[in-house]
């Protein structure tokens, strides 16, 4: 059983290596300045569509954590995203008008720009709507993070999302360009994730928040996964199986403790439930384009529709790093 | 007459020269070894960077492994150019290129002025030291350590579980008496002199050469032999973490570092730009001068040695899930799980919160969805009282009830109609306390007032799932505390078993109960028990339940009370 799981693991990496090998020429580049970034730099790497509004604020936040450069695929923006992003020096940017479902959700490119300028370097790969919290992060850039890790030869940094939302419908306080979108959903579910072991890779499967509690009361197997792996030292042998929610070689996934302690994690605020959100989830549904027939965006669409309000009395509103430690969402582990 | 410093460097050259710089300028000669592998440019950059002071000197250089002796003889090299070239140095300073003086370079010469003839050098015997890696202290100076313990490390383990097997002990030069200790110290020049000239000088060297980690015993060791006056502490605040290797300061625990006693601090990391900023300015720390309290430093890295090996009991998040035997069936706090109550005290809820300052929930287990108290569809920490979502993972919501309302003791109802998979982890939980009657799920079913032909087979089926929990409880995995009474054994006496959970649950609660809630009235209970008999079943969880209950006796509620005194 062993070896031939790890036999197969093995062929299943090296077959999305190759996927994302093949795809590299749906690729195109618009701006390069790869050249221009400082030795050993940290990267972000990133797939957008029609993200222009989010995109200033994005790109402040994670300069700010101290990352060097972006390297970003725009997948067919038609707002203007594309022309802003180029006009940013610390941004390298690809285009493709291919498919997003075809790709695995921007994975087979996202991979192959790892693979390319990843290695060797930390790599942080996220959402233009995700916004990721470390331990210290008010005061320690993430340039301390990782070298922290890297003394003790941790390889992967595991940051479960957070779904973050407003009081009241999604559509009362509209999303300004630049704004701190947390200033508008400033509220979490503290509490509701449920955790199962994934025997095969190894990673822990992570659901719940407050979209598991609306929309997916009836149907929690179907709710989303939260647990992602966003910020690696990459090696080129490297791959992500399913978005970022797990890895291979699998010993990455091992991010989590299974004696008593804790190793040290952060979150991801995920800004999705905006006033934008409504006009996207219609757009995504008539693409298709997403994860499992849309299922998620469908069940969305119901609860927008019947106008549903995520808050509830026991809404936790979000302060900083230190109330999400205290609560158990993430951990310092040792790093003092 | 002053104290010279000796620099360990090998990275972040410009925070060492700086450093350099700040040592030299106020009257403190340096000595810097530099590792070997640092490349050329660096090397010159930094000669270069520090050119204009004539009390910098470079000593020659070695290639330096953790772990290694190579460590000991760049301390040599360079402590012996110290020695030479700067004849007014009575004590040398071993310092690394991480190191940052964390309190004026005046205040440390007036320390050691005080103190000519001491040596500032943590040195503690092998049997007393409690903080050794990899558990080898002693063994450090009797194996033989050929693999490099960061890169083979498999071979390593291997190579010393061999030696210990075959018995094998490497012979310690007469005259040692191996010590361990901080590897950065502060020795005077006659102490010094004394190591490094004496007679089985070679000697010691060959034996060190062989021992793990020489750098923390190599001069805490020979330090003993010839020195005359040793203070055994080092005057560099240097922590370490659960895997050995050293806690680094960031810009953030400036406040922390201002308690400290020690004159140096490691490591700071490079980037720290407000630490080097504040203590390499020219013009002293401008903050108070606060009372110093280097237990503070000392709790907040215990404390996040305790979160890494440790954790939060009952917290099961996204990087800690432990094992079963490792605390993976335990929840954050206890609970009180009642079985049997709700049948006979219609009014349990709002009673036992009361008496036992618990709250109290129904049936969180309940088929068509989680009771929470209150009756409120979402609870504490967004908890959905939807069945599906519990029965998805029964487990995480226990815990996660459990561990939200940390600070408030819950309980709640469970019986053989709920949901029962979350039994398993009930019992195994060593912080639940499982109270049941035995049977008294059938006391609804009679006061249904269907016939007993037509609830017999839900009666069974009850019987069974009880009998089946209980039996596992009584497995030799339950943790959990367990009280069980059968509804015969029960009605004997209620008061006493009421007073006992309150006493279980909750010891601090006030003691003398002035009330007791209302139970149901089970006058004609037996018969009906009897009738179950007579449709062919067997109820057996009751005890033996006289038939005649109640019915001779016509104030049940009365009895009740006169025994509850």
């Amino acid at each position: 059983m062993g070896l031939i799981d790890a036999y197969r693991l093995r062929v299943r990496r090296q077959y999305l290596l190759l996927r994302a090998f093949r795809r590299r020429r749906q690729l195109q580049t618009v701006t390069d300045h790869l050249a221009a970034c400082p030795p050993q730099p940290i990267l972000l790497f990133s797939t957008l569509r029609n993200e222009r509004v989010r995109l200033p604020y994005f790109l402040q936040y994670y300069r700010k954590l101290g990352v060097d450069h972006f390297l970003l695929v725009d997948n067919g923006s038609d707002d203007g995203s594309r022309e802003y992003l180029a006009a940013q020096p610390d941004v390298s940017l690809w285009t493709t008008r291919a498919g997003y479902k075809q790709s695995r959700f921007g994975m087979d490119w996202l991979m192959h720009l790892l693979r390319r300028h990843g290695h060797d370097r930390w790599c942080l790969t996220v959402d233009v709507d995700e916004f990721l919290v470390y331990p210290f992060c008010e005061t320690r850039p993430l340039r301390a993070l990782t070298d922290w890790l890297e003394s003790g030869e941790v390889r992967a940094f595991s940051s479960m999302m957070l779904d973050m939302y407003p009081k009241g419908e999604m559509h009362v306080q509209p999303y300004r360009e630049g704004q701190n979108p947390f200033e508008i959903a400033q509220y979490f579910d503290s509490g509701n994730y449920v955790i199962s072991r994934n025997a095969r890779y190894r990673n822990l499967w992570i659901q719940g928040g407050p979209r598991a509690r609306v929309f997916f009361a009836d149907t929690p197997r179907k709710a989303p996964a939260m647990n992602k792996t966003p910020l690696v030292k990459w090696h080129r042998s490297y791959a992500y199986v399913s978005s970022t929610h797990m890895m291979l070689p699998r010993g990455l996934n091992l991010t989590y403790e299974t004696a008593a302690g804790e190793k040290p994690s952060g979150c991801l605020l995920h800004a999705k439930f905006l006033d934008t959100f409504a006009v996207k989830a219609e757009e995504e549904l008539a693409r298709g384009q997403h994860y499992a027939e849309s299922h998620e965006y469908r069940a969305y669409r119901q609860g927008v529709a019947q106008e549903r309000d995520l808050w509830c009395k026991w809404s936790e509103k979000y302060i900083n790093w230190r109330q999400l430690e205290t609560l158990g969402l993430m951990s310092k582990g040792n790093w003092a | 007459m002053t104290v010279g410093i000796v620099m360990l460097c090998h990275t972040a050259l410009d925070r060492a020269g700086q450093v350099a710089r700040h040592w030299a300028e106020r009257g403190c000669p340096v000595v810097i070894h530099l590792d070997r592998r640092v490349p050329e440019a660096e090397r010159r950059w930094l000669t270069t960077a520090l050119a204009d002071l004539s009390d910098v000197r470079f000593s020659d250089r070695v290639a330096c492994e953790w772990g290694t002796f190579s460590l000991v003889q760049a301390a040599i090299l360079a402590t012996t150019r110290m020695l030479q070239d700067f004849p007014a140095v009575r004590h040398v300073y071993l310092a690394s290129g991480s190191c940052l003086p964390v309190r004026p370079v005046a205040e440390l010469q007036a320390h050691l002025a005080a103190h000519p003839d001491t040596d500032f050098i943590e040195s503690v015997t092998t049997a007393d030291v409690g903080w050794t890696i990899g558990g080898l202290n002693k063994e450090r100076f009797t194996l033989r350590f050929p693999f490099s313990w960061k890169r083979q490390r498999r071979f390593f383990d291997a190579y010393v579980r061999l030696q210990r097997w075959v018995g094998f002990s490497r012979r310690i030069p007469q005259g040692l008496v191996p010590h361990l200790g901080s590897q950065w110290w502060c020795l005077t020049r006659a102490t010094l002199e004394a190591i490094l000239h004496h007679p089985d000088h070679a000697r010691h060297d060959r034996y060190f050469r062989r021992v793990w980690i020489p750098d923390e015993s190599y001069f805490q060791t020979l330090v003993r032999l010839v020195a005359t006056r040793i203070e055994s502490r080092s005057l560099t605040l240097s922590k370490f973490d659960f895997q050995g290797r050293p806690h680094v300061f960031y810009d953030d625990h400036l406040h922390l570092l201002r308690r400290t006693d020690a004159f140096v601090a490691r490591k700071i990391w490079p980037r720290a730009d407000r630490l080097y900023r504040t203590y390499l300015a020219d013009a002293p720390d401008p903050a108070p001068v606060l009372e110093l309290n280097p237990g503070k430093i000392d709790r907040l890295f215990a404390k996040a040695l305790e979160r890494r090996i440790k954790g939060r009991p009952g917290l099961y998040m996204q990087s800690r899930l432990p094992l079963k035997s490792r605390g993976g069936t335990q929840s954050a706090a206890p609970y009180g799980v009642l079985e049997g109550f709700g049948p006979l005290f219609p009014e349990l809820e709002s009673w036992l919160g009361r008496v036992a300052e618990a709250r109290v929930h129904g049936h969180l287990f309940a088929p068509n969805r989680a009771e929470f108290a209150g009756g409120e569809a979402v609870y504490k920490g967004g908890l959905s009282d939807s069945a599906s979502l519990r029965d998805y993972n029964p487990r995480s919501f226990l815990t996660n009830l459990i561990w939200n309302t940390r600070g408030e003791l819950q309980c709640f109802q469970f019986g053989p109609e709920d949901a029962q998979h979350i039994t398993e982890f009930l019992v195994a939980d060593p912080k639940a306390s499982i109270f049941i009657i035995s049977g008294a799920f059938a006391v609804p079913l009679w006061r249904s007032g269907l016939p007993a032909a037509e609830v017999r087979a839900e009666a069974a089926r009850l019987q069974k799932i009880e009998a089946d929990f209980i039996a596992l409880l009584q497995t030799p995995e339950a943790k959990a505390r367990t009280r069980i009474w059968s509804l015969a054994d029960f009605v004997e006496n209620p008061a006493e078993v009421l007073h006992q959970i309150v006493d279980d649950l909750n010891p601090r609660a006030p003691h003398r109960m002035t009330e007791l809630p209302r139970m149901v009235d089970l006058a004609g209970f037996g018969a009906f028990l009897q009738d179950l008999r007579n449709q062919g079943m067997q109820p057996v969880l009751m005890g033996d339940f006289p038939a005649s209950f109640g019915v001779t006796e016509h104030e049940p509620d009365a009895k009740y009370g006169t025994r509850a005194r």
